[in-house]
């Protein structure tokens, strides 16, 4: 067995040279979490950045978890994840250079149409929690430790319930975004998605957007190129293009311009990387960056909601 | 019910209008899978004759060992290469994760056995009907394997399509190695399981619909192969 | 190479199987020409001692003594199953089969399986897949595919025990021919009349042991022992 292992492994090596598409652009991994890749945003970024780069960017749809330990293994050359507190651990403990935050998109509570606890009527996410603890309707967790799992978790926490303690009609289904989407809408329950997949999603059924729009449910994305120092091989060089590419002018517009059924998903809001401890980056960024500003606030009345002027500030430093 | 008739409908407007991206994944699909079984093929054939016609010890052991690995479970398989193949994993250098290779040869490893394991059921029955006939010839044990592996083409096709049947409709090990990348790993069965997280039903029925389609049509494609030349009455 | 790889000597030979004692020990000479026709009740040893002889089954004591080297002695005989054994292949192909084993050009094992199927009465079934013939025609083959390689010595188990009148006598007819071209053959039957038709010389094999040996028109005429007389009537022998 070991034998005829080795030799598929050398075979299959052999015709990986004939598999391999033959690629003029250069190839880069990067991890995403499922909620931004079912967003569609990356089907107007992928060709912008092949056309603007000469960068195939290959993305690996991931929850959030598992994207931190492919850069941690070195089996992507960046992430693109929304979880504060494991970015920065990631950061701190070397596995990658540096953290650039990108965009933020919000999460959203949908249940069924009926409403059986009153979500709806909720004046907070936190209320909202309670009242889905209370009534006891089913709710389903994406329970796998992806970004937006843990935000659920951190939910439950500002409501102070302990979802360890839920008796049955809370299901954790281990399963990404589109799975559990799909769970609840076959049992009609409670979830919490992040926007773009809920708008995304094909098989709404009895389901309703019922509570969006308190700022704890904004979800910040961030970019890490993962070290190169730990890892020689990765395209460091491609990295940090494509990061100047992600705080740019062009992937503002994109960003800011992707809508869907009418709605803006994503909020671009890369800050001046000289406002950070950055010390490597130049002055012509700082004056390039503030110059945007002005636009920013222009372009915000025009947003639908939940992206009111004044969250988007508290937005940039997310609540945790 | 609704939805399995979208779901055809859909299968049906992606062939007839060549939707470009069903044509990349499906040839993708074909290009994994028929790679794999060809490695497979070339290594489980003989080992299966091999071990039909020889007598050595541990022999049972062996061929018990190979029923149970046609078991094995793909996701498990998919794992353990996603951990060889890994950056940090021990053939981490060749950087072959999320590429087609990986799921090349995580395909390999789960069809080799099954490949192997039916030549061998294949060549043993034949083996035995031909045993005196051979012996008596004088036949060296080079031309028993090669009159046996000749003579029992179709059953060995037959195990290489059960292979195949294997391989083409597995998901769970090439969705870890190879990590459904657009237009570089993603193939029928990794966009299925993608629509189906979307909730787009119709789109991964149809895009199962052809999946089907290609099994059936590649077998039909096989066995009208063989047909032909062998003896019509046959 | 020698003119032929008879005399065969058969020294003390016992065939044992799982601790049962299947035939012997047997002293025989296999020698000169003809037919010598293996005769003898069922369970008597025929099948194992055409095997013995051919190579089939090793003897567990006693010798086998050809009068050539091993391999060669090997590939100057030929057996004919009573069930024939056909290949997954056309008829051609499996009468050629024999030749290509000895690195004969394929076109040239061809032109002679031709040939040879011609002479057995084949020659319109060649085109045809080897396992679809008639019980009559498989046998034929099986002998095509026998005498091709033009053995010296031929063993045949009962070719003719499935098989209705005509087919058996069309066998017939291709094993004298044989042996007039000079192939010595041992054939086991059941059928006495066709061991009065082919028999040269009766082997007579009771229990295991070959009891008695000699000239078929003795054999038949004056059996010697009270056990070939009975034989001889249809009696049955314990």
């Amino acid at each position: 067995m070991i034998t005829s292992r080795i030799s598929a492994t050398v075979s299959a090596i052999c015709v990986s040279a004939a598999l391999a598409a033959p690629a003029m652009a250069e190839e880069m991994k990067m991890a995403v979490t499922t909620s931004f890749h079912n967003s569609g945003l990356s089907e107007v970024l992928l060709p912008a950045i092949k056309t603007d780069l000469d960068i195939d960017l290959q993305l690996l749809v991931v929850g959030t978890g598992q994207a931190l330990k492919l850069g941690e293994s070195g089996d992507v050359d960046a992430i693109l994840v929304h979880s504060r507190s494991a970015e920065e651990a990631f950061v701190d403990a070397g596995h990658g250079t540096e953290r650039t935050e990108i965009m933020y998109n919000d999460f959203v509570l949908i249940g069924p149409e009926q409403d059986p606890v009153g979500v709806a009527l909720s004046k907070d996410a936190a209320e909202a929690m309670s009242r889905m603890a209370l009534g006891e309707h089913s709710f389903v967790s994406r329970g796998d430790d992806s970004g937006t799992h843990k935000k659920e978790l951190a939910l439950w926490a500002s409501a102070e319930e302990n979802p360890e303690k839920f008796g049955s009609w809370y299901r954790a289904v281990g399963a990404g975004m589109g799975s559990a989407l799909n769970t609840a809408a076959g049992m009609d329950a409670y979830i919490m998605s992040d926007r773009a997949s809920w708008l995304n999603f094909g098989n709404k059924g009895d389901l309703k957007l019922l509570f969006s729009g308190d700022p704890v449910l904004f979800n910040q994305y961030a970019y890490i190129p993962v070290n190169p120092q730990k890892h020689p091989h990765v395209k460091a060089e491609l990295a940090t293009r494509l990061k100047d590419w992600l705080v740019s002018d062009r992937a503002r517009e994109l960003i800011d311009g992707y809508k869907l059924n009418g709605e803006q998903l994503f909020t671009f809001n890369a800050v001046d990387p000289n406002a950070e401890p950055a010390p490597e980056q130049g002055e012509a960024a700082e004056e390039e960056v503030e110059a945007q500003d002005p636009d920013t606030t222009e372009v915000s009345p025009e947003q639908t909601q939940p992206l009111e002027p004044e969250t988007e500030v508290e937005a940039s430093k997310p609540a945790k | 019910m609704n939805e399995i008739v979208q779901g055809l409908l859909e299968a049906g407007r992606m062939i007839v209008t060549l939707d470009r991206d069903l044509i990349e994944i499906t040839l993708r699909s074909l290009q994994v899978t028929l790679t794999a079984v060809v490695i497979a093929s070339a290594i489980g054939l003989p080992m299966g004759a091999w071990l039909a016609i020889n007598r050595f010890r541990f022999r049972r052991e062996t061929i018990a060992l190979l029923n149970a690995l046609m078991g094995l479970p793909p996701v498990v398989v998919g794992l353990i290469v996603y951990l060889m193949l890994s950056r940090s994993g021990p053939f981490g250098v060749f950087g072959l994760l999320f590429t087609p290779t990986a799921m090349v040869i995580a395909q390999v490893i789960i069809v080799t056995p099954l490949v192997a394991s039916i030549a061998h059921q294949a060549i043993r029955d034949l083996w035995a009907e031909y045993h005196d006939l051979l012996i008596s010839l004088n036949t060296t044990r080079g031309q028993r394997i090669l009159a046996l592996i000749w003579d029992g083409r179709r059953a060995l096709l037959t195990a290489s399509l059960a292979g195949f049947g294997r391989a083409i409709g597995e998901v769970g090990a090439i969705m870890i190695v190879g990590g459904n990348i657009d237009h570089a790993t993603r193939v029928l069965t990794t966009a299925i399981a993608l629509e189906t997280g979307k909730g787009n039903f119709a789109l991964a029925l149809g895009l199962g619909f052809v999946l089907i389609g290609l099994a059936i049509a590649l077998n039909i494609a096989i066995h009208a192969l063989s047909r032909t030349e062998r003896d019509s009455q046959w | 190479m020698v003119s032929s790889i008879l005399p065969l000597e058969v020294a003390g030979a016992c065939v044992r199987k799982r601790g049962a004692h299947l035939v012997g020990p047997v002293d025989l000479t296999l020698t000169g020409k003809g037919i010598s026709i293996l005769m003898g009740p069922n369970g008597s040893g025929k099948t194992t001692l055409l095997r013995l002889l051919h190579g089939l089954e090793r003897p567990a004591t006693g010798s086998l003594r050809w009068s050539a080297p091993a391999t060669e002695a090997r590939q100057r005989q030929a057996y004919v199953f009573q069930t024939p054994i056909m290949m997954r292949r056309s008829v051609l192909d499996s009468i050629a089969y024999p030749m290509t084993l000895h690195g004969e050009r394929r076109a040239r094992a061809r032109e002679m399986a031709r040939d040879w199927a011609e002479r057995v009465g084949i020659g319109h079934a060649i085109d045809r897949h080897a396992t679809v013939l008639s019980g009559g025609e498989k046998q034929k083959l099986a002998l095509a595919r026998a005498l091709i390689r033009q053995p010296d010595v031929l063993f045949l188990d009962e070719p003719c025990a499935n098989l209705d009148g005509r087919a058996t006598r069309e066998i017939e007819a291709i094993l004298t021919r044989a042996r007039d071209e000079g192939v010595r053959i041992v054939m086991a039957t059941h059928d006495m009349g066709q061991a009065r038709r082919l028999a040269d010389e009766v082997l007579f094999l009771l229990k295991g042991r070959l009891h008695s040996s000699g000239p078929a028109d003795t054999f038949f005429s004056h059996p010697r022992t009270p056990e070939a007389k009975a034989f001889l009537n249809g009696d049955i022998l314990e």
